[in-house]
């Protein structure tokens, strides 16, 4: 890591594979930097700056909102691989928040302490309560497995049909589920999910199992600062995979199923096999993005997991730009900014100032809708597009067709 | 192209045999055991049975009305038009201001039931218009963008109509007081509602009317020859823009229509109505078969009929299960026959 980063662009030219090293590690230490960076700042700079200061920021950047910003970005980075890498629409991505959210709801808490089960695993719980009580990171990695499991479930049968099919298809699954966790009270007398009242709250999580106080500690609802770290490891995470994904073969079989998959299929590449890795990949990320969500409000509640959701998420990919990680986590960061601080606060200063009662945060229909719409009418490729998703999704004029004497229905896709 | 997927075909139709075999194999079980499982609730209570069927026909056919939408705009542009179940939405907001607040048609009598049928062909020339201008600046623009675009901008479209009915009609449900009377004709213990009568008598001739339309007219022919291929249809003088206009016209005038329909059998609405019985209407549709017109009325009427069993018939799962069925039949309608009941399946274009 002390390397120093060089100039890509050497006259020499280093080897592909070395090239792909140096710039994860670029990226690497920039992620570290700002993470650290937002952390001394909550944690120790915050305190010492002028009171007006500290008001301004906790009014209009709490850590909570960052927090719950990381949760959407997780997921939208998840989504990301389904719908910008490739290219299968998914409007029941909340189907995988809600699920991963449940995990960690059975396996970080007292609920399955009604069935007299009791497994303590590194936790921090108490060692008397009931109930299963796991780690969070392996609780990450069981819900993560569940979600990718759900994925492939719902993947295999419906994968062959045409995009705008499988879409419809992946909306009702993003229907059902959440209802089964709402109606799940009383299945047959069997409590999967304790209905509307949710399952709350969750063990305390710890950065490290054991080890020095200050690493094993159990984080209270205070430590945003720390919980922020640990949520950044998992955004982290999603975004190595993502990125690293990208440049191998799997991640070139996805854009070019993404960009024809009938020449996709001609040059071998396994459509099946491939959508269902992405639907799998893209849902493990949902997962984890549910058990952090899970974490930061403290539980679970049935009723929060709705098509709007999905939706949002979809909105952010769109925006950021189908396919570029970085600008999937802007998009993701700007929207959940917007939705969770932005709309509500400016109402409040709005409405304070000049007397008037404006609902603004009931604009935030208006305001995702208008985005996919515009932005699918006028800057399809997102605001921050890869240069080849630019070239795919840009299409191409009829005269400039002409003169390259195409096809026009070969190009039409 | 053309000859590479003819090949791939072939090729498919091979290898895809013996899944197909066991994929029938489970379609039928699964179709057994919905048989089984009609035959139960008829034995265990006649009465509850048709009057959850009555109730069940009635919603059917107001899903058939909204599906006849979807099924028209899918059948020409093969576009899911997300937007149109809010369409629906607005429109019974829109009737529920025409009768009560503008018309003051809050009970039932002569004079207010001609206002009602006032309102509904206010209501179905207002959905006609939103649904043409929703084309005109959206979707027309992405005639040949990837379908991906197409369908997010109709998502985002349903999002903008939905804001307007929140603006529009509040963020609670709405009671409207209705003009056609509470009850119906009794069969024994039996109730054929007054509404579910209303709903009916309107729904076919209509899906008549549009078959008419489809097959015999010559802006029909249009409709059929831009569907088959845009770009034929524009050298043999078809207006291709106005024919696909047309054809949003007709499907907002469908939502129109459900949603004054809507407001007399159910009496209230909210600003996400849309969003769920588009859902179900879409299902109608693909059940039916998208793209084709008797279809998605028979599939209103089929999911009409399932889910005014589960919810009142004795061995249904309660309504709470409602959407899980509905969605679950979605599923494996895709799963097992993806080209719906009467739909045809189409070689894809490439």
């Amino acid at each position: 890591m002390a390397d120093p980063v060089t100039d890509a662009a050497t006259p020499a030219g280093p080897p592909a594979a070395d090239l792909t090293h140096r710039r994860d590690r670029r990226w690497a230490i920039g992620f570290i930097l700002v993470m650290l960076g937002m952390w001394v700042f909550y944690k120790f700079a915050l305190t010492s700056t002028p009171d007006v200061v500290q008001e301004q920021i906790q009014k209009w950047l709490p850590l909570t909102a960052v927090n719950e910003a990381i949760v959407w970005v997780i997921c939208a980075i998840g989504l990301n691989i389904v719908v910008g890498y490739a290219g299968l629409l998914d409007l029941g991505f909340v189907a995988f928040w809600a699920i991963g959210g449940y995990v960690a709801g059975w396996f970080m808490s007292w609920f399955i302490g009604q069935y007299n089960q009791s497994v303590h695993v590194l936790s921090a719980a108490p060692s008397t309560s009931t109930g299963f009580h796991i780690n969070w990171w392996i609780v990450l990695i069981i819900a993560g497995a569940i979600c990718a499991l759900f994925g492939i479930l719902i993947g295999a049968p419906t994968l062959r049909l045409k995009s705008d099919y499988l879409a419809i298809v992946t909306l009702g699954f993003g229907e059902i589920i959440p209802q089964v966790f709402v109606n799940g009270e009383d299945i047959n007398g069997f409590n999967l999910s304790n209905g509307t009242k949710g399952i709350t709250p969750l063990d305390p999580i710890t950065a490290l199992p054991f080890g020095p106080a200050f690493l094993s500690r159990p984080l209270g609802p205070f430590d945003l600062a720390t919980k922020f770290l640990l949520f950044g490891i998992v955004v982290a995470f999603c975004v190595f995979v993502s990125l690293r994904i990208r440049e191998g073969r799997l991640g070139r079989a996805w854009l070019a199923i993404r960009e024809d998959e009938l020449a996709a299929s001609m040059m071998g590449v396994p459509l099946m096999r491939s959508k269902l890795y992405a639907y799998a990949v893209g849902a493990f990320m949902g997962g984890l993005g549910g058990v952090v969500f899970a974490i930061h409000v403290n539980g679970v509640f049935a009723d929060r997991f709705n098509f709007s959701i999905s939706i949002i998420l979809l909105a952010m990919v769109v925006l950021g730009g189908m396919g570029n990680v970085w600008g999937v986590i802007v998009g993701a960061l700007a929207l959940a900014w917007i939705n969770s601080t932005f709309l509500p606060q400016m109402g409040e200063t709005i409405n304070s100032s000049l007397g008037t009662e404006i609902n603004f945060p009931s604009y935030n229909f208006l305001l995702f809708g208008s985005i996919l719409v515009l932005m699918m009418l006028f800057r399809r490729e997102g605001l921050f597009p890869e240069t080849r998703t630019r070239q795919l999704i840009q299409e191409p004029e009829r005269t400039q067709l002409e003169d390259l004497h195409a096809d026009l229905e070969g190009v039409e896709k | 192209m053309t000859t590479a997927t003819a090949v791939e075909q072939a090729e498919m139709r091979v290898a895809m045999t013996r899944k197909e075999a066991i994929g029938r194999v489970l379609g039928l079980l699964l179709l057994g055991l919905v048989f089984v499982w009609l035959v139960a609730n008829l034995l265990a209570s006649p009465t509850q049975f048709f009057n959850s069927l009555l109730f069940g026909i009635g919603n059917g056919a107001l899903y058939a009305l909204i599906a006849l939408g979807y099924t028209l705009v899918y059948g020409i542009i093969e576009l899911i038009n997300f937007a149109h179940g809010d369409l629906f939405m607005l429109s019974t907001v829109f009737s529920g201001f025409m009768m009560v607040y503008w018309l003051g048609a809050d009970s039932p009598s002569a004079q207010n039931w001609g206002f009602m049928l006032l309102t509904l062909v206010a209501a179905m020339a207002f959905g006609a218009i939103v649904n043409v201008v929703i084309e005109r600046v959206a979707y027309r623009r992405l005639r040949r963008a990837p379908k991906l675009a197409a369908l997010i901008t109709a998502v985002g479209m349903s999002f903008i109509l939905q804001w307007v009915g929140l603006r529009w009609n509040g963020s609670a449900p709405r009671l409207w007081p209705t003009v056609v009377p509470e009850g119906g004709i009794e069969f024994g213990e039996v109730t054929l509602r007054y509404t579910t009568i209303l709903v009916v008598a309107f729904t076919i001739p209509v899906l008549l009317l549009l078959t008419y339309v489809v097959q015999r007219t010559k802006q029909g022919r249009a409709m059929r020859a831009t569907a088959q291929d845009q770009d034929a249809a524009r050298l043999m003088g078809i207006n291709v823009d106005r024919t696909i206009a047309f054809t949003f016209a007709l499907g907002g005038a469908m939502a129109g229509a459900a949603g004054l329909l809507y407001l007399e059998a159910v009496g209230t609405t909210r600003y996400d109505a849309g969003f769920q019985l588009g859902l179900i209407a879409f299902t109608a549709a693909v059940l039916g078969g998208i793209g084709n017109l008797a279809g998605a009325v028979l599939g209103g009427l089929l999911i009409g009929i399932i889910q005014g069993l589960n919810d009142g018939a004795p061995f249904g799962f309660g309504q709470q299960w409602s959407q899980t069925v509905v969605f679950s039949i979605l599923i494996l309608v895709m799963v097992f026959r993806p080209t719906g009941i009467l739909g045809q399946p189409t070689v894809e274009k490439v």
